[in-house]
């Protein structure tokens, strides 16, 4: 039996982010991955003859330009096609457009509320300051704000310092920008509903919030802070999917000599003498390495991998109160033709973009309050997108591929599991929303994929389908990030490491946790490092 | 002394008056205008029916810095506790009620798990609670521009924390912007303890048990560490204390002499104009009004620096708490609640969920269909409040959210209002409605007319992480001056907030003096 340097559970994206740069650093590294096919959240699947869906994750912007360029994806296949815009429907039957152009943003703003488009261009400003902000702390190690190691002390200066170039005003405001709801964030800006509705979305996408929740404004920044081909804030599709992502990462992982198992779900991770000694297969193979990095979440990892005698009791406690809600659904439709909405008129550009049918807080709110009471949101916040306009690779010529993110959707109805009927009665709840904007779409769907919290769950293998491996909230963000004390990617047992979205600075397809791991872990090896750091652009 | 020296205090609640006090003290000379014809601002005793007193906001006194009592002998001025450590009774709709003493059981079904959890919870909040007391009479630091003085502050700020220690530091720093709700899933299994803890955390907030920043108020409530008393005569006789000492180091108070002006002359203060129409001369102005009424109407947006006065306008200051008071020909019974219980707290508050609810119909303007109460009967310790043999319900009653306007919609609202509130507390008291005498519901829109409270807010601004603090009221404003010469806040509205404490009031005064010096 051969014994590896580092096996990685789960071959999500920053597993495969992870095992590449430990193989690039001359580890010998297998992932392991319990699907027969890689990707994690971030795949492309055929599952109706001729249409390629990216049936989870959707659309790409976080992903680290640092890493993309140092694992040279475009060479591995991997080509982000930008997207501009999108569309707001209006229940007077007016549409509000969202445009890349700053300044054709504000007219558009301005034919709505003229004041908006002067405070537009503040809101501009100030979110693109707060991403400054963030930006330089996503390839790096949150601090121990309780230690008192050399380490640790400098980054806790490096944050003060980061802190120090704003101004006194900014500081304050950055305080406030990560303590406030969404809504009131917005609310210093912005007098019109529909504008609010707009922008509050990222705000509470994959998150168990509501937009009158203090917290939520902070979540704004996980749809901000990303770029696409140098344009800060852009979005983009992954050419065929973002299954693309994931194997451009595999490509490059094998190409510095690492390996992929498919179909080889992980059973436990073995422990001896206190320290991790590899791991044992569902089929009973054992694989050994002295590092096990678990791109799962933590409630997988510590309540279904390990042994409970392994741990302590306040570390299982944490575990058990990880914060891993399930949020969001979404629906994977194939299309005989483009559907018409007729708000927006045949040839609208805006249509290429992403299509929002929610245009007041109180409506978001209330989707909320659906959530809270144990039932999918039964006006719900849609965030839909017809890929296939963009990259023709996703659909037979002449079809369409249309992805429909839905916020809220529980990880339990009332308290039970998911049935199917509840599944169909979520399908038609959406399917009638977006019916009541397009006449023509129902007589050209083909196929539906609904993906509840329970088909996540099952086959991803996120805890309650949480999209982000565990709630963005400041309880369980930066240095409390999966858990207090545990931030800095090493778990409980010696030799033993996350990787997952779980860890700082959490969810999207964004592969920082994965190579911040990384680095830990050559760190602890005292080998080379290759892991870039820090901010390397602007 | 000329005018220029002379002090002039805006409102004479609690605050207002700790910090004339504090500054007569300092051989200033404080002269204090008061609105209304009695002193106290929201901490006043009110005969709401003829013979029939009660405190008419805050009912129940917890916060009040020790320190600040002791220097100005607020005993030797007539304070006196009818009762203290009031014990929390969490009424039962159906089975038995739980009777919390501090982190304690005193009686009531609660398991052994939930019982040892919650003398762990208890101590630990304290832990924390004391952190926040630590900053009660510290002007809150600046972060940046403010020179070594203002580091060290913060570096001390940061040194409270960390003296908890590794494990309760980190468990500080990952709760302390977290919600009440999920704290205490983790923590519990009784509802009904879940529901009376949860309810303590929103009492007087715009907050749902699961918003977050519900747990800063907890802690923000557990700050004065001491348990809830009811003083003699009810809150009146706090401030009524707080006058009388401060009239002996000096201080001259003026009733029923509304202040509509602070007049500047050019960047600064020169005085304040009254209804009457007579001004009064004063190189410094400290007002105990709260700060959208004292920057946006006492000196106008037009003074003020457009960002300044933008950030003031957007304070959050909506208040959702609604006060009942009750006159009644007997002490009401409460199904299976021992007579000698009926003077205790009682809380209406059956489960989080239920909290929760009733803070759901608030977000969209509306009153909750089953709301939450804070029952106190002050009448059971002081018969001073009541005719022989009457009684007095006082309760903190949420949600009603603030609806500017007063006429016949308010009086609708008000009236639905007081009919849904009276039937939630017949499912716990069903004989209550034979003995009501005179019932009396202040519904935010209320408290803003009667105490001058602009979105009807107890606490002059919502406690939240981005109001607290060096972000109290406002960011630029946090350290009682404001930016024009002369002019102080000292109300609930600046740091350490609302309740009633005193230390904005103290705190103030020692801001001004710290001015004074150094100019």
């Amino acid at each position: 039996m051969t014994k590896y340097d580092a096996i990685v559970v789960g071959a999500g994206h920053n597993g495969l982010t992870n095992a590449a740069y430990l193989a690039r650093a001359g580890l010998k590294v297998v992932v392991l991955e319990r699907n027969p096919w890689i990707g994690g959240a971030a795949v492309s699947r055929e599952l109706h003859a001729g249409w390629i869906y990216s049936n989870c994750s959707y659309v790409c912007s976080l992903l680290r330009p640092e890493i993309f360029r140092d694992l040279d994806l475009s060479r591995h296949g991997l080509q982000i096609v930008p997207y501009g815009g999108g569309v707001t429907f209006l229940q007077n039957g007016d549409i509000l457009g969202a445009y890349t152009d700053h300044d054709v943003q504000r007219r558009e703003i301005a034919r709505h509320n003229p004041r908006d488009a002067d405070a537009y261009h503040r809101y501009s400003i100030d979110v693109m300051r707060q991403c400054r902000f963030i930006r330089p702390l996503l390839l790096r190690t949150p601090p121990d704000p309780t230690s008192f190691r050399l380490r640790d002390l400098r980054e806790m200066l490096f944050l003060g310092k980061e802190f120090a170039k704003l101004s006194e005003a900014v500081i304050y405001d950055t305080l406030r920008f990560y303590t406030m709801s969404i809504a009131d964030y917005l609310g210093e800006y912005f007098e019109s509903d529909a504008i609010k509705a707009r922008f509050s979305g990222s705000g509470i996408i994959g998150t168990a919030l509501g937009v009158y929740s203090p917290g939520t404004a902070y979540v704004l920044l996980h749809h901000y802070m990303g770029e696409v081909d140098g344009s800060s804030g852009a979005w983009g599709f992954a050419r065929g999917g973002m299954g693309a992502v994931s194997n451009a990462l595999g490509s490059a992982l094998k190409a510095h000599g690492g390996e992929i198992r498919t179909d080889a779900p992980v059973e436990r991770v073995i422990v001896r003498n206190g320290k991790v000694r590899g791991v044992a297969l569902a089929n009973g193979d054992e694989i050994n390495a002295d590092i096990v990095v678990s791109n799962l979440d933590p409630k997988r990892t510590f309540l279904k991998l390990m042994d409970e005698k392994d741990l302590s009791p306040a570390f299982l406690k944490r575990a058990k109160n990880f914060k891993i809600r399930g949020s969001s659904g979404k629906l994977n439709i194939a299309l005989d033709g483009l559907p018409e909405f007729p708000a927006l008129g045949r040839d609208n550009p805006l249509r290429f973009g992403d299509m929002h049918f929610v245009d007041s807080l109180e409506r978001l709110e209330r989707a909320y309050d659906d959530w809270k009471s144990g039932t999918w949101s039964k006006d719900p916040y849609l965030d839909l997108l017809i890929p296939s306009l963009t990259d023709p690779t996703m659909a037979p010529p002449g079809k369409h591929f249309m992805s429909v993110f839905v916020q809220y959707v529980p990880a339990k109805i009332h308290g039970n599991d998911w049935t199917d009927a509840d599944r169909d009665g979520f399908r038609d709840t959406v399917l009638d929303q977006i019916a009541r904007y397009s006449p023509n779409f129902r007589q050209l769907i083909r196929h539906v994929e609904v993906r509840t919290p329970r088909e996540l769950e099952n086959e991803v293998g996120l805890t309650e389908g949480n999209i982000f491996q565990g709630e963005l909230t400041m309880d369980q963000l930066l240095f409390n990030r999966p858990f207090p004390g545990y931030a800095q990617y090493r778990g409980p047992v010696s030799g033993l490491y996350m990787c997952g979205s779980a860890t700082h600075p959490g969810g999207g397809v964004m592969a920082a946790p994965g190579a911040n791991a990384a680095r830990e872990i050559l760190l602890d090896l005292r080998r080379p490092n290759p892991v870039p750091e820090g901010w390397t652009d602007d | 002394m000329t005018e220029s020296q002379r002090v002039i205090i805006v409102g004479a609640g609690h605050n207002g008056l700790v910090c004339a006090a504090y500054l007569a003290r300092a051989g200033r000379q404080v002269l204090v205008l008061e609105a209304a014809d009695q002193v106290g601002g929201a901490a006043v005793t009110r005969e709401f029916a003829p013979g029939f007193r009660v405190s008419a906001c805050a009912h129940l006194l917890y916060l009040l810095d020790a320190g600040i009592s002791r220097d100005l002998d607020l005993a030797g001025h007539g304070l006196k506790l009818a009762r203290g450590s009031l014990r929390t009774v969490a009424l039962a709709a159906e089975g038995e009620h739980l009777v919390l003493d501090g982190g304690r059981v005193a009686a009531g079904p609660l398991g052994a798990a939930d019982g040892a959890a919650l003398a762990e919870f208890h101590h630990r909040m304290q832990r924390f609670a004391r952190v926040l007391a630590k900053q009660h009479n510290r002007r809150p630091p600046r972060i940046a521009g403010g020179g070594r003085s203002e580091l060290m502050a913060a570096a001390l700020l940061g040194f409270d924390i960390r003296r908890l220690g590794r494990d309760d530091m980190r468990e500080f720093l990952r709760i302390a912007g977290t919600n009440i709700f999920d704290i205490l899933e983790e923590s519990f299994a009784s509802p009904q303890l879940k529901g009376a803890l949860a309810l303590d955390a929103v009492l007087g907030t715009n907050l749902g048990p699961r918003s977050n920043n519900s747990m800063l108020t907890l802690l923000h409530r557990l700050s004065g560490n001491t348990a809830p008393g009811l003083p003699v005569g009810g809150m009146g006789a706090v401030t009524a204390a707080l006058a009388a000492a401060a009239q002996r180091a000096g201080v001259t108070v003026r009733t029923s002499s509304p202040v509509v002006r602070i007049t500047l002359a050019g960047h600064r203060v020169s005085g304040v104009e009254l209804e009457s129409g007579e001004t009064l001369a004063a190189g410094t102005v400290v007002s105990n009004a709260d700060p959208v009424r004292t920057l946006l109407t006492l000196v106008g947006a037009r003074h003020l620096e457009a960002g300044f006065a933008q950030r003031v306008h957007h304070l959050r200051a909506k208040g959702t708490a609604a006060k009942l008071h009750l006159a009644l020909d007997r002490l009401p019974e409460f199904s299976r609640l021992a007579a000698e219980q009926v003077g205790e707290r009682l809380v209406i508050a059956p489960d989080p969920v239920y909290v929760e609810h009733a803070f759901d119909h608030s977000k969209y303007g509306q009153s909750s269909t089953a709301p939450v109460l804070e029952i106190t009967i002050p009448t059971v310790h002081d018969t001073s409040l009541a005719p022989a043999g009457k009684h007095v319900l006082s309760a903190v009653v949420q949600y009603a959210p603030y609806i500017a306007g007063t006429g016949a919609d308010a009086d609708a609202r008000r009236s639905q209002f007081l009919e849904r509130v009276l039937a939630v507390l017949e499912t716990y008291s069903p004989t209550l409605r034979q003995h009501l005498i005179a019932a009396e519901l202040l519904m935010p829109a209320d408290l803003e007319r009667e105490f001058r409270l602009t979105g009807g807010h107890w606490h002059h601004g919502e406690l939240a992480l981005d109001q607290f603090l060096m972000l109290r009221p406002v960011p630029g404003a946090a350290q009682y001056a404001m930016p024009i010469g002369g002019l102080y806040l000292c109300g609930a509205g600046c740091h350490p907030g609302g309740g009633v404490m005193g230390s904005a009031g103290g705190n103030a005064a020692r801001a001004v003096l710290a001015a004074e010096r150094s100019r």
